[in-house]
């Protein structure tokens, strides 16, 4: 938001600070007074223009719901937890982010390495596909084998979780994805 | 303190996913100290990376292994932290919401599974130190390593957030620097030691994650650390293997080896390279290991 600019009024819900609040980990957001010890201590806003956890907080209270859920940045958050365990208020930022994360999710947006991790846990019960090369490794380092999964037993403890949509969507999908290198 | 310990390892997903030396110098030095390690009978991932997704999705993985857990009568060790600390979070969460966890425990039921919050989870930093206990560690050190100058870095999740995991200062940490002492190693004060290693945005953001190892490195360096000490598999694929992958975006050379403690500790206790996954190490860590010959 630049000076003077303003927010339209139909842009605003005025409920969406409750909506989170009720949340799982959302409860403080509305403690918040906006010192910006989160944003100063934050490890990701000194490497990205973009991220401000404090603004994040500012525009749940303000009721800018589509805005905050929709940016791009949200999902920069590296849950290191350091502005929860810094803010003056108790505000468990981390937690009010990862619960902003969760809300677009369930409306079936999120990026596409969630797909491909959440894919993987569906079918292996891990978030990668570990390769037999690792598989094999393990036996000449002398280490015990892999337990094997029960998928079945798994997946039907993860219905009508809220995220059914991407869950139905990733099964047929999955693979690959180096989240490394 | 008794003689012998037994633990369930939780392993999750990233040590066999591609950090096996960590796995292997940490069940060799934990051998040596009598500490019996007991497989799970079955584990899935302990749900942090998908917490982004859905919280409720993230309790309830690490309810199942949890549940799974509870039925051997045994307490969990593992290696990564954020497997600790997500279970830790996980346990705590449940038992003080008696409607959270009856929630939980109906999708748990679909499998027959039950979690009832009757065990402990220690990060295998924390077992060190409170049970197995530092004076025994200095008793199986054979070789001091006297001559090295050591960093530690901790990483985010073995402290915080401070009011859920509840082990250790997240903003003076104290455990790995005593760890590191008992080896005879000197663990040095650099600038940034708690910062954040980035891993968990590697597939976000690049840039950002790199810059992150890139800041790291250059403070490690510039303190004349022998090496970067970790004591989670996360962070030391960002310090290790994206080393390179840092050198590359910034145009620079950062050299600075990186060790899992648990390979820094089977040093001491005068076990060779070879036993404790070195091969494994992206940045070779051949001066450290002259320098420790050389003074013998
Ligand atoms: S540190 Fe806490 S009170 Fe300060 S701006 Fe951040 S969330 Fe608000
Ligand atoms: S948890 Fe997220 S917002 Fe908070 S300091 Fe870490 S990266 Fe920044």
């Amino acid at each position: 938001m630049s000076k003077g600019e303003g927010v339209k009024p139909s842009r605003i819900d005025p409920k969406f600070r409750y909506e989170v609040a009720k949340m799982l980990g959302g409860r403080d957001v509305l403690q918040c007074f906006q010192c910006g010890t989160c944003t100063s201590d934050c490890p990701v806003s000194r490497f990205s223009e973009k991220y401000r956890p404090r603004y994040i907080i500012r525009m749940v209270q303000l009721g800018l719901k589509e805005r905050v859920l929709n940016s791009d940045f949200l999902w920069l958050c590296a849950s290191c937890f350091t502005c929860t365990d810094r803010c003056p208020q108790g505000v468990e930022v981390a937690n009010v982010i990862r619960t902003l994360k969760n809300m677009t999710a369930m409306e079936g947006r999120i990026p596409e390495v969630f797909k491909v991790i959440l894919g993987n846990l569906v079918k292996t019960g891990y978030i990668y596909r570990i390769p037999d090369s690792r598989i094999k490794r393990r036996e000449e380092l002398g280490l015990p084998p892999l337990s094997k999964v029960n998928i079945e037993g798994l997946n039907k403890s993860l219905q009508n979780i809220g995220i059914g949509e991407i869950l139905k969507e990733v099964l047929q999908k999955g693979g690959e994805v180096d989240m490394w290198v | 303190m008794g003689v012998s310990q037994r633990y369930l390892i939780y392993l999750g997903c990233v040590i066999p996913y591609r950090v096996s030396s960590y796995e292997v110098s940490a069940r060799r030095v934990l051998n040596k100290l009598d500490v019996e390690l007991v497989e799970m009978p079955e584990f899935n991932c302990c749900g942090l990376p998908l917490e982004p997704l859905s919280h409720k999705l993230t309790l309830i993985l690490s309810a199942r292994n949890l549940a799974i857990a509870e039925q051997t009568g045994l307490n969990i060790l593992t290696l990564c932290p954020g497997c600790a600390g997500t279970l830790k979070k996980t346990s705590r969460e449940l038992k003080e919401s008696r409607a959270l966890m009856e929630e939980v425990n109906k999708h748990l039921g679909e499998s027959g599974l039950e979690f009832k919050g009757n065990l402990e989870v220690k990060h295998v930093s924390q077992v060190l130190i409170e049970d197995v206990g530092l004076d025994k560690i200095k008793k199986s050190i054979v070789r001091p390593l006297r001559s090295l100058r050591v960093a530690e870095h901790s990483g985010c999740h073995l402290s915080r957030p401070k009011k859920h995991i509840g082990f250790e200062d997240p903003e003076n940490p104290q455990a790995l620097k005593m760890l590191i002492g008992v080896t005879g190693a000197k663990a040095i004060e650099y600038v940034g030691e708690t910062e954040c290693c980035g891993s968990t945005i590697a597939a976000i953001d690049d840039k950002v994650s790199l810059s992150l190892v890139r800041e790291k490195l250059l403070h490690v360096r510039e303190a004349g650390a022998d090496a970067l000490i970790t004591i989670c598999p996360a962070c030391h694929i960002m310090y290790d293997v994206n080393q390179s992958r840092a050198e590359k975006m910034f145009g620079e050379k950062y050299n600075v080896p990186v060790l899992h403690y648990t390979q820094l500790l089977g040093l001491a206790m005068g076990m060779q390279p070879e036993e404790l996954g070195f091969e494994e190490l992206r940045v070779k860590p051949i001066k450290l290991l002259e320098k420790i010959q050389s003074s013998r």
